[in-house]
């Protein structure tokens, strides 16, 4: 921790949130909120005296609430940078009737009730994620009474009552009466393992949590009798099973089964757990004088993060996608473990799945070595998939840069007689502009219109009755596609995929050709919102799609044969499920339906064909009061 | 849009049984040879391992082919491959296509072969009509900002700045907390060495 307190190349920016990045590998932007440090953290020399004058009580945090603390204090002993903090929140100093003791007594003047938050504006390559994870809070079990009865303790509450620097100093004494328990119970998948209360994966750390606690206890107290309830042993890492086996010399007690419930005696506050151990098929009965919940890890997703006040949660600014247990989604699970699905962000910790300190490590190293890679490189090669303007078509009417996620595009001026700015740089390729473009002046590299209408084709060549026309985005529902394969999920056999990079992509006129080219039901799929890799293009999406029900109902075809799905990139079961109500659905469209369909938008094209052929006559006729601007331009 | 006569390579995998075992390649194979511009077929056990990927090169160069169409697995996993495989030949690498007939095709219709086989030569069809189509492209390259983001300063964080900045890069390293150190700052001993875990 000191060190990356003082490396000449690390600065730290405590108290800080990331609140918006933008760009692109090598290229992004971040804006950081640092928090108004209402002490100079740099001038504070930790004398303590401003705490002692603070006459405001808190419960202390880093204690889990078992000592207090003052409105201005130091978040522990060895908080870096060591600098004394204030708190905004319970200070005294900002209401009315001002306290301003700290002000007074700190000579070296380090403190400012007038700070300001600031802004800051970091141009940086790569990005890792590590804002790690909770632990389960275990409320929700009330069977084992935890706030109820205060001998009921969590792992984490352990670690502050036998820790040298915690609030008893390192005795381990249980809250009731600070006294020695010398009967301990640990309760082991407090939270994991459990489809009802909790999670239902295993959290990874709690089993050699517990073994180390319980060594802990029989170093300090030999004479404690410490006893586990517990599902499995899960030791699976190096030099786990020696660990566990040595608890078991020590004479540590293991009781297979998850006690039921757990009683208090009201006068002695000691503890009776009654459980079914699995091994003998007997219930028993324990009485204990303190007892340890070994709560599991949760993602953060879980507990609300992000709708603080309404905040975007750092997962959402950087459209981090989740795997059905809440954590964050890699980039290939096997080959690309530390990887982001968008490039040059990277994870690390307990943000991708639950581990320990030295898994911590040897992933954090993984993704400084990957995030490294990509800035010792120095430049970055983009993929050719960028949206560019026909000029000859534009006509200039501003709707490619109001729909780009990304302010890639600077608007155009009729008035001025400006084409669209393309910025390459900037476009992600998500196709956004092209799908709207009114006019078709936008050739998407890669994924162009005739390219996309030569797969439609292809695929209704023949017996296209039996087909589904489905549009997936490559990063959610085409990857979730890849997800079901993996997971060899069966379906019908009669979806076609068409990938285009975002759904945003898909033209009301790649739907229109697919009916007209005899599909029976089509699909779009994208992202759900809070995933979409291009910010907020799967709106677009989702509009355009609702546009063309309308006109859908209007012309008599059922809408029906259109349909919508958001499936990210780890919902391989939702991806099947679709495929099958699909194929459903398929099954009730009927040929002459299809061919009713055909005809209908036949006719539409060639009232369309035909409007169009009078207005180039008439701009034709009339040149100088064109209202062709492509033709006014070439002129 | 369509160039006046093109020349496509069309490469079938087997991938071991993954694919052959629902697909029927021969089959597939015999489809793709009749569709338009079609000039050469080459099946493969595996066309990402090095066999295939010479396989590949040799035939752009015998049959001086201007598209390459890979029916294997996702372009998720190997499309990179394919691109640096054809580019190595003097292909432009955005004139390679895949049709994905693993996670899309053979793994998901185990049980009917013959839908399995339909679908992937539809996939096969679409991907060569998509290949017909595909333009010659240049990727530009981008300067990179030399300096990371760290989000987070629990030890995961921590080491990750730590590393960055041992290997010369400037590190912003953002915690929300007046304190860096996280969970781990708040456990008494760890395991292995059982010493602080500060």
């Amino acid at each position: 921790m000191m060190d990356a307190g003082r490396h000449p190349r690390i600065e730290l920016l405590v108290n800080s949130e990331v609140e918006d990045v933008t760009g692109f590998v090598g290229n992004y932007r971040a804006l950081v909120r640092r928090k108004a440090q209402y002490v100079d953290t740099d001038a504070c020399n930790s004398c303590a005296e401003c705490a002692e004058v603070c006459p405001v009580v808190v419960p202390d945090e880093y204690q889990q609430g078992f000592s207090s603390r003052k409105a201005i204090y130091m978040p522990f002993p060895q908080a870096v940078p060591a600098s004394y903090f204030l708190e905004a929140e319970s200070c005294l100093g900002f209401n009315p009737i001002a306290c301003g003791k700290c002000l007074e007594v700190c000579e070296k003047e380090c403190i400012d009730y007038d700070a300001q938050d600031e802004l800051l504006d970091l141009e940086v390559g790569t990005i890792v994620v590590a804002t790690g994870m909770d632990p389960y809070d275990p409320r929700s079990n009330d069977e084992y009474g935890y706030t109820r009865f205060p001998n009921v303790i969590t792992s984490m509450e352990f670690e502050r009552l036998i820790c040298a620097g915690g609030p008893t100093e390192g005795e381990f004494l249980r809250p009731s009466d600070r006294k020695v328990p010398s009967r301990i119970g640990f309760i082991q998948c407090v939270g994991s393992r459990s489809a009802s209360r909790g999670v239902p994966y295993c959290s990874n750390i709690c089993c050699m949590n517990t073994i180390k606690q319980c060594l802990l206890l029989a170093d300090h107290y030999p004479e404690s009798q410490s006893t586990v309830f517990y599902l499995d042993i899960r030791a699976f890492g190096k030099g786990f099973e020696e660990l566990y086996r040595r608890t078991r010399e020590e004479g540590v007690h293991y009781v297979r089964g998850l006690p039921g419930q757990v009683e208090e005696d009201p006068v002695t506050h000691d503890l009776k757990v009654r459980v079914e151990n699995t091994l003998s098929g007997r219930i028993e009965s324990h009485e204990l004088d303190m007892l340890v919940l070994a709560t599991g890890l949760v993602p953060r997703t879980l507990n609300g993060n992000g709708d603080r006040r309404g905040k975007r949660s750092v997962d959402e600014i950087l459209s981090l996608s989740h795997t059905s247990d809440g954590f964050v989604m890699e980039a290939h699970p096997k080959l690309q473990p530390v990887d982001a699905p968008s490039r040059g962000v990277y994870f690390a910790g307990c943000i991708e799945a639950p581990k320990d300190v030295k898994d911590s490590v040897t992933q954090a190293g993984a993704a400084a070595a990957r995030a490294g890679n990509v800035l010792s490189a120095g430049q970055v090669r983009i993929e050719a998939i960028t949206a560019e303007l026909i000029p000859d078509i534009c006509a200039q009417c501003k709707i490619c840069a109001q729909v780009c996620p990304f302010n890639a595009i600077v608007e155009a001026s009729k008035k001025d007689n400006l084409l669209p700015d393309f910025i390459e740089a900037a476009c992600a390729g998500c196709g956004t502009c092209a799908a709207e473009c009114p006019f078709d002046a936008i050739h998407m590299r890669h994924f162009a219109d005739a390219q996309i209408t030569a797969q439609i084709e292809a695929i209704l060549a023949e017996a296209p009755m039996q087909k589904i026309v489905a549009f997936a985005c490559n990063w959610c529902s085409y990857a979730g596609g890849d997800t079901a394969g993996i997971s060899r999920l069966q379906y019908p056999a009669s979806v076609r995929l068409i990938r285009t990079m975002c759904s945003g992509r898909v033209d009301q006129r790649f739907i229109w050709h697919a009916f007209r080219s005899g599909a029976p039901l089509v699909l779009v799929s994208g992202c759900h919102f809070s995933d979409c890799h291009y910010i907020d293009a799967v709106t677009w999406t989702q509009r355009r799609v609702e546009k063309v029900w309308t006109r859908m109902e209007k012309l008599g075809i059922r809408p029906e044969r259109l349909q919508l799905e958001w499936i990210s990139a780890a919902e391989g079961q939702k991806f099947a499920r679709v495929m099958r109500e699909l194929d459903e659905l398929l099954r009730k469209v009927t040929p002459e339906e299809v061919a009713e369909t055909q005809e209908i938008l036949e006719r539409e094209e060639a009232k369309e064909q035909k409007k169009k052929a009078a207005q180039a006559a008439a701009a034709l006729a009339t040149p100088a009061e064109s209202t062709d601007q492509g033709l006014e331009r070439s002129v | 849009m369509t160039q006046e006569s093109l020349r496509i390579g069309v490469f079938v995998c087997d991938c071991g049984m993954n694919i052959a075992g629902t697909v029927d390649t021969e089959a597939l194979a015999t489809f793709a040879a009749e569709l338009p511009d079609v000039v050469t077929v080459v099946r493969n056990r595996y066309t990402c391992a090095e066999p295939g990927q010479q396989e590949i090169q040799k035939a752009i160069k015998e049959h001086q082919l201007d598209r390459v169409v890979i029916a294997s697995c996702t372009p998720k996993i190997h499309e990179p491959t394919f691109r640096r495989c054809v580019e190595e030949a003097g292909l432009n690498p955005y004139l390679v296509e895949m049709a994905n007939i693993r996670e899309h095709c053979s793994w998901v219709h185990m049980k009917d072969r013959k839908a399995a086989t339909d679908k992937a030569k539809d996939l096969v069809r679409s991907a060569i009509g998509r290949a017909r189509r595909l333009e010659a492209q240049d990727e530009k390259t981008f300067p990179v900002t030399d300096s990371a983001l760290v989000i987070g300063g629990g030890v995961a964080g921590i080491q990750a700045a730590l590393e960055l900045a041992e290997g010369g890069h400037q590190v912003y390293l953002v915690e929300k907390e007046p304190s860096i150190g996280g969970i781990m700052a708040a456990l008494d001993k760890t395991f292995p060495t059982m010493d602080c875990s500060i």
